[in-house]
């Protein structure tokens, strides 16, 4: 367990920096997350981070990241469904990093 | 797709009571990432883990029955339910929260003896 | 098809879904699941019934030390931890029931 201090307010992380509660995530935890992962956030990012938000919201689950690419794909676009373009965004694994910036627990199975 | 094995999971256990139904379908989704030839069985209790609306509030439970409706993601398609179970316990078709296939006791059986693998949960 | 099964059959359902269900083969009774297989339980019955369809074993140890080892019904075959070991190699799967 950690804290993180965003905005003068404190949330609680667990020990690989993901938040513990999600339902404090904000734009400002966002943008804290990418910064810790050396990710400035564009359109592009936003538009994965929200997918996964999306996609949690109605399955409760993180999607691992086979499952993340096939579903861009299908949702915003086959050239945005590749690992190329995801890992171009998030270059340590869209699974692990966009997860955390979206306030998520890792996916299940990501090692 | 030739060295595919077939995996079984049999699901026995009600959700929520036991931490086996939580278990098992972390399991089902890591072994995803396998590409194997996936089937969920489910038998007794177990049956009551694709019920519709279940609402865990109450419980300060985390509500993991919608990820049963993220397994078509992950190319999970083979659901089966043991119709006595299903009936024994009140139940149709009409109540489960993701497509399955009903099949009876010697059916389940025969399908249980093709695999190469079957985790019990 | 090898079943193990290590519940008794007084306090759960598994050894009768596993006698329902499954399509036949060994069986094998562990830990509290060796009670279905003494004499004058509730379960010898439907235990001896199934023994057209399955071969039933039991692990010796496990029922000795329940203080049972003189109990074992007829038509079970008593194993010990190096059957149980044959048992597992012989089939080409196995179902530990929960």
């Amino acid at each position: 367990m950690a804290n993180i201090e965003v905005a003068g307010k404190t949330y609680e992380t667990d020990e690989e920096g993901y938040l513990i509660n999600l339902a404090d995530w904000n734009t400002d935890i966002a943008n804290y997350m990418a910064q810790t992962e050396s990710i400035t956030m564009t359109d592009q990012h936003w538009e994965v981070v929200n997918f996964l938000r999306e996609y949690f919201e109605e399955y409760q689950i993180a999607p691992a990241v086979r499952v993340l690419t096939k579903a861009i794909g299908k949702k915003l676009g086959a050239e945005k469904g590749t690992s190329e373009y995801l890992y171009g965004l998030f270059p340590y694994g869209p699974g692990k990093q966009a997860c955390k910036i979206a306030g998520l627990p890792k996916p299940t199975g990501c090692i | 797709m030739s060295d595919a094995k077939k995996f079984m999971f049999v699901n026995r256990k009600a959700p929520y009571g036991t931490i086996y139904a939580l278990e098992s379908l972390e399991v089902v989704l890591i072994t995803a990432a396998f590409d194997q030839d996936v089937s969920l069985a489910f038998l007794d209790d177990g049956v009551y883990q694709l019920k519709k609306g279940q609402q865990t509030k109450g419980i300060e439970t985390k509500n993991f029955s919608p990820a049963y409706r993220a397994l078509e993601d992950y190319d999970i398609e083979k659901l089966y339910v043991e119709k006595e179970a299903m009936t024994a316990r009140g139940l149709t078709e009409e109540d489960f929260l993701v497509p399955v296939t009903v099949l009876g006791r010697a059916e389940m059986g025969k399908l249980m003896d093709e695999q190469d693998v079957v985790l019990s949960f | 098809m090898l079943h193990i099964i290590n519940k008794s059959p007084l306090t759960s359902v598994t050894l009768d879904t596993c006698l329902n269900t499954a399509a036949g083969g060994d069986i094998l009774l562990i830990e509290d699941g060796v009670y279905a297989a003494t004499r004058g339980s509730a379960a010898e019955a439907q235990l001896r019934a199934a023994m057209g369809k399955f071969k039933v074993h039991v692990l010796m140890p496990d029922l000795e030390a329940r203080g049972l080892g003189d109990r074992l019904m007829d038509g079970v075959s008593a194993v010990d931890y190096g059957g149980f070991v044959d048992l597992t190699s012989n089939n080409k799967t196995c179902q530990s029931w929960l």
